[in-house]
This record gives structure tokens, C-alpha cells and sequence, in this order.
């Protein structure tokens, strides 16, 4: 199938089943997109004005993947976030104003300063984050996916890497080893079509699906520009993982729509291949089937841009105000005291809040989304 | 209290904490049913069960990528390198992911490193290096090196309590060639404190790991009053106790089985010259092996690995200084 064949097809096929998302959920959906485009956006312009030290990379195109995909889990989930995905922080619960003060090297970015640009994950909502070789961090979370399995916990871990992570040797460890032990880890290959500057055919001679095939566990393809069909995708991989079935591999075509960093032209994208891909840009196509399938009002749809907007301003605001770290702090922190347990993150698909932790979602340990969702919406499934 | 080889004591020291906490376990190639290719686990398999003793894949990063998120959710893994040389296929993990976490977000990887290490046994380039100095370049990352069996097993048990990474290197000659008293059940060495092995007044060797044997030997066929300090822990290093002995004899030999340039031998000639200045009769001197492979051939190999003669003729020299 070609990447346009995959596309119109996924754009045909709709949920396989739809009683997943309930309309509050579809709103979230969208508003969880449109807060990524719109901070990414914001911080793209604090680097222009030269208040970004280094340089600046963003998800522009594939804000379907990170908030699809992270919705689907339950507070007590795990997650390695790369650096196309600020949509799966912000489902987590860190807020633009921590992402945004990070990117300047503020005080009160998640990092503190210690760490740049996306290299970041907040530990008390569940997240560690990446670092600059890929996919370390696939490696990363076969292991969490590992002491939940060792343990009997009903826990996931999930990870996103780009296909150019596919050619790289530690992408072949942490799938084969997921693959031995029937992990309960969810591996999120974001195809954006370029690695930087290379493009699939000169990282790869095979389809990247085939190779979850022959490490024992089943990989899917879903358009990545569509963020109901990444969610559905994540959701089925967490019940199978839950259910102690194993890992799985979902590929998720899109198109990196800027460039590798903000100093990136894309001078090697062929002719046409950019325009091709706006038309599915995920935020505009998700609006019109909010409108024409779902019941949204166009109204109800550019109010929720207007408060996003208005929100990312403030929070800009916010991380302007936080001052630079103190020099001395520098030189602490490298080795800890004491082990501390990841705090759980934001689901709000679960319906389980940090605010106001449902009693059947998470105090009992579980953190299993189904569980914790059913009374809370009231809805059989 | 009983007495073991360094070998046993490894054994014994890791039996006891899997004993003690059921988020310890082993994760390593060849480790479960065969025991490891040192039977540093030999029975463990029996004992914990195959989960807990964990085969895994030829595949070095996964072994330290997977013991990290591990760790990081509470378990408290210890992976086996099988021999310390293979670490290179694991570094990546071992040095960008573990080593920085907490610097970097504030999250603690609780997780041990065995690394069986040295040479003396033709074992050639991949399989005699000592590559301690490596680790102490990637701030983030603890190293011990043990010389006796009693340090053996207490360090090892710190090690893994340890809420930080902990690279511990164990001297394969030192395996079934040195036995000593190991107190029995819990026995803990607390990191960062080197230990005096033997106490003297003229001049310091300060080594560790196999050195540590070598210095003590040629105090004792020198018959003179050499003290040895064995560092037990290379990062932190214990620069109180350095720098007492190096005050206490004014002068000094660092030595080590590893190479010399920038080694754990430099760093602490460095320690003493800017700290201990005044107190210096001599010029600080290092026993290493030279900057060059570990060869294979057995004159070629105790051509580069130091040798009691060396260390006494070094320690000679410093002492006519």
C-alpha cells in the first residue's frame, strides 16, 4: 500500500468501535491537538526572537500520533515521549507554560535547565525522557514494561521513535527482547517520512511492519494524520498488553510538515510531496469530521481554538516571567539520594484525574483505564 | 564469619540481598541455568527461579537499557556483563540514559553493573581489559572495585541498596586466588571509603583491586614500612583518606593493572599534588600498565601488566627518594 493508498483508505475506515470516544472525549481529542500546534507555534516565535538557546524542534503535522496514542492509557501507564510528541505531555498533565520555560531554559521548565528543548519528562506524571540517541529509550521501556510483568501489574509502557530509529541496532534488542517475553509495551514507529534529511528508502529495504512480525508480535499500520484511528490503535495494543498478550508495533504514517529543527529548510523534500501531505493536515481534517460526523457546531469548534489560543498566550506569559536558574545549582543533583516512584499522569480517557482520583480507578492499584472509566461515565460499554 | 574465595563471596553477597529484597534480581547472558561463565550464579537459577535470573539475548544495550526502566519502576536489577570488555556494546545506555537521569529529571536508577575485569590469564584484548577510568568520565555513575572477599560481598550489597547506578568491577585473577573471612548473612562495605590493608610510615601505595595483593606483597617481601591504601571505591573516591596517607607518609605510589593515561592513578596524583603539596618528599609515582592492548601471548601480556617486581622496584625507588 502506498502512502497515499493508506491515507484515503484510513480516511474511508472509520472507528471499529465507535462507543470508545464520547463527544466530551472527541473535544479533548481536538483541543489536545490544537494546544501542540499552538504551543509549538508560541515557541517557535520565542526562538525567532532569540529567547530559545540552541535550536528548536517541533511536531508540526503529526499531532495526531502523541495525543492518540498517550489518551488511550491509564494513570498508572508509563511513557517515553520523543521530541514530535508534546501532545502526549500536555495528556499527561504538564502544562504549556512547563514546556515553553523549558525550551528558554527557565527555572521553571520541566528540567529546570538541566535539559533542553524536548528532552524532557515530568517523573511525577508517569513520564522519563528521552535523550538524543534513538531509540535508547525503547530499550528504556521494554524494562518498566518488564518490572510490570515481573510484578502482575496491569500496567503499560509506551514509547514513540521515528522510522529512522528502525535502522539503528537497539531498535532490533528492545523489540526481539519485547518480543521473547511478550511484554506489555506499545511502540508508536511515527513514519514522518524523512530522518532528518534521509528518506525511508535509504533506512530501510523492507516494510517497517514486517519486522514486528518477525519478532513475534503484530504490528499495524494507521494514518497518522488521523488521531481517532491512533487512538483506536493504542487502545486495542493497551487492552492486549493489559491482557498479557504482548507487545505491539503501530506504525503511524504522517509527514514531518517542518523541518528536522527551525534551522532546517527541507530543501530535500521532493516537489509536491509538502502540499500533498497539508491537505491531511490532522487538526483541519479532525475539524470537519467533528462538524460533519459528529454533531459539532463550527461555533463550538472555534471557540475551543479561541481558549486554547488565549491559554498558550498566558502560559507564554508565564514562562516569560520565570526567571533563569541559579548558576550554583549546576553542579547538583547528579546522583540521588533516595529512589522515588514515578507519580501517575493525567488519563483523561479513563476519566481519572490527579485533582480527584476516582476511588475505582486508582485506589485500588489496578490503574486499568476500563476499569476506572466505566462508573465514571456511567456508560456500558 | 567464614572464609571464601573473593569468587564465593560475589556469590554469597548476591544471594543474600535476593534474599533480603524480592526487587533484586540478575539479568545477564548465560547466567540462569548455566550459572554464568564465572558460576558467579551458579544454583541461583534453583533458588529465585528463571524470572529472577534472568537469561537474556546476546545483546549488551538491552541488558542495561531494560535494567534501567527496571529500576527505574522499583526493581533493583543487577546485570552481568560477561566479561568487563563487553560493556562497550551496552555504554550507550550505560553512560546517556542511566548515568544522567537524575541530573537531567530527578529520576534515581537503582542498578549494579558486574564487571568481570583484569587480565593474567591470556585472555587477549576483549576479554583482560580494566575500563574503570571509562565510567568516572560519565558523572553520574558509581565505581567500586573490590580487592578481598570480605569488601566483595559488603560493596556489592551497598552497591545494589545504592539508589544510583554502580559500575562494580571484580578482578577475574582475584576469583578463586584470593579467599579471606566474609562475615555471614547481611554484610554491607559503606561506598566512598577506602580501606588500610596494611599500615606503615615511610611511604603509601595506593592501588586497588588485584594491585592491592601486589602492594601488600612486596611491603611484606621489602620488609619495610609501607603503607597500602586500598580505595575500594574509585568514584567517589574517599579524598580524606588519600590525602591522610599521603600527608601521614609524604610519599606516594598510585597504582593500578589498568592503563596510565588519565586512569584513576592520574586523578589521584592530581588529588595529592594540589592538596598535599607541603607534605611531599617525592615526586608522586604511578605503576600502570602501559598505553597499549592487553596482549595475548603470555610474555607479551606480563610484558604490559605490572608485576611484583615492578611494584617493588617502584616502591625502592620512592623509598631512596
Amino acid at each position: 500500500m502506498t502512502l497515499s493508498e493508506a491515507s484515503a483508505a484510513s480516511d474511508a475506515a472509520l472507528p471499529a468501535e465507535p462507543g470508545l470516544l464520547t463527544r466530551e472525549d472527541r473535544a479533548r481529542l481536538f483541543r489536545f491537538m490544537v494546544m501542540m500546534r499552538a504551543a509549538e507555534e508560541r515557541g517557535l516565535g520565542l526562538y525567532k526572537q532569540g529567547k530559545v538557546p540552541g535550536s528548536f524542534y517541533d511536531g508540526c503535522g503529526q499531532e495526531a500520533i502523541s495525543v492518540g496514542a498517550a489518551y488511550a492509557l491509564a494513570p498508572r501507564d508509563r511513557l517515553c515521549i520523543l521530541h514530535r510528541d508534546l501532545g502526549a505531555h500536555f495528556v499527561r498533565g504538564v502544562t504549556p507554560d512547563r514546556y515553553l520555560a523549558n525550551y528558554m531554559g527557565r527555572a521553571a521548565g520541566v528540567t529546570g535547565g538541566k535539559d533542553g528543548n524536548m528532552h524532557f519528562g515530568d517523573r511525577r506524571l508517569g513520564c522519563v525522557g528521552m535523550v538524543s540517541m534513538l531509540p535508547d529509550m525503547a530499550l528504556v521501556t521494554t524494562g518498566m514494561a518488564l518490572a510490570f510483568k515481573m510484578r502482575r501489574e496491569p500496567r503499560i509502557a509506551m514509547t514513540f521513535f521515528g522510522e529512522g530509529s528502525t535502522a539503528n541496532g537497539q531498535w532490533h534488542e528492545a523489540m526481539n527482547f519485547a518480543g521473547i517475553h511478550r511484554l506489555p509495551a506499545i511502540f508508536i514507529l511515527e513514519n514522518n517520512q524523512f530522518a532528518y534529511s534521509t528518506p525511508n528508502r535509504l533506512e530501510f529495504a523492507n516494510d517497517p511492519l514486517e519486522h514486528a512480525r518477525v519478532y513475534g508480535f503484530p504490528g499495524i499500520r494507521v494514518d497518522g494524520n488521523s488521531v481517532e484511528e491512533v487512538f483506536e490503535a493504542a487502545h486495542a495494543a493497551a487492552e492486549r498488553a493489559r491482557a498479557g498478550e504482548g507487545p505491539m508495533l503501530i506504525e503511524a504514517v504522517t509527514m514531518r510538515m517542518h523541518g528536522h529543527g527551525a534551522h532546517d529548510d527541507m530543501s530535500y523534500v521532493p516537489a509536491g510531496m509538502h502540499e500533498e501531505w497539508a491537505g491531511r493536515d490532522p487538526i483541519g481534517r479532525y475539524a470537519r469530521r467533528l462538524t460533519g460526523e459528529h454533531g459539532f457546531e463550527t461555533g463550538e469548534i472555534d471557540s475551543i481554538r479561541e481558549a486554547v489560543h488565549a491559554y498558550v498566550a498566558e502560559c507564554a506569559q508565564k514562562a516569560l516571567a520565570s526567571p533563569m536558574p541559579d548558576p550554583e545549582e549546576a553542579t547538583g543533583g547528579v546522583f540521588a539520594d533516595s529512589w522515588e516512584p514515578l507519580g501517575d499522569g493525567e488519563a483523561p480517557w479513563s476519566r481519572w484525574s490527579r485533582d480527584a482520583p476516582s476511588p475505582n480507578g486508582h485506589a485500588n492499584g489496578n490503574g486499568n483505564g476500563s476499569a476506572a472509566r466505566l462508573p465514571a461515565t456511567g456508560r456500558a460499554a | 564469619m567464614g572464609e571464601l574465595t573473593y569468587l564465593e563471596a560475589i556469590s554469597d553477597g548476591l544471594r543474600a540481598e535476593m534474599r533480603r529484597d524480592e526487587s533484586v534480581f540478575c539479568l545477564g547472558e548465560d547466567i540462569g541455568a548455566f550459572g554464568g561463565a564465572f558460576k558467579v550464579t551458579d544454583g541461583f537459577a534453583e533458588e529465585f527461579g528463571a524470572d529472577r535470573v534472568l537469561d537474556t539475548p546476546l545483546a549488551e544495550n538491552m541488558i542495561i537499557g531494560a535494567a534501567t526502566g527496571a529500576a527505574i519502576e522499583g526493581m533493583r536489577p543487577v546485570c552481568e556483563m560477561q566479561f568487563a570488555d563487553f560493556i562497550s556494546c551496552g555504554f550507550d545506555q550505560l553512560v546517556n540514559v542511566a548515568a544522567k537521569l537524575h541530573y537531567r529529571q530527578g529520576v534515581a536508577v537503582p542498578m549494579v553493573v558486574r564487571l568481570p575485569s583484569g587480565g593474567g590469564f591470556s585472555g587477549g584484548p576483549f576479554h583482560s581489559q580494566n575500563p574503570e577510568a571509562w565510567f568516572i568520565q560519565a558523572p553520574g555513575l558509581k565505581v567500586v572495585a573490590p580487592a578481598t572477599a570480605a569488601d566483595a560481598k559488603g560493596l556489592l550489597a551497598s552497591a545494589i541498596r545504592d539508589p544510583n547506578p554502580v559500575c562494580y568491577l571484580e578482578h577475574k585473577g582475584l576469583y578463586r586466588h584470593i579467599r579471606g573471612e566474609v562475615p555471614e548473612g547481611e554484610h554491607t562495605v559503606p561506598l566512598g571509603e577506602a580501606r588500610i590493608a596494611r599500615e606503615g610510615s615511610e611511604m603509601t601505595v595506593i592501588a586497588y583491586g588485584s594491585a592491592v595483593h601486589l602492594a601488600v606483597q612486596a611491603a611484606a617481601e621489602l620488609d619495610e614500612d609501607i603503607e597500602v591504601l586500598d580505595l575500594r571505591t574509585l568514584c567517589p573516591l574517599d579524598r580524606d583518606a588519600i590525602l591522610a596517607s599521603a600527608r601521614k607518609t609524604g610519599k606516594v605510589l598510585v597504582a593500578h593493572e589498568a592503563t596510565q593515561s588519565c586512569g584513576v592513578g592520574a586523578e589521584v596524583a592530581a588529588l595529592v599534588a594540589a592538596e598535599a603539596f607541603e607534605h611531599l618528599d617525592a615526586p608522586v609515582r604511578r605503576l600502570t600498565a602501559p598505553d597499549v592492548p592487553i596482549p595475548f601471548s603470555p610474555p607479551l601480556e606480563q610484558a604490559v601488566l605490572p608485576q611484583p617486581g615492578d611494584m617493588k622496584e617502584a616502591c625502592r625507588e620512592l623509598l631512596a627518594y
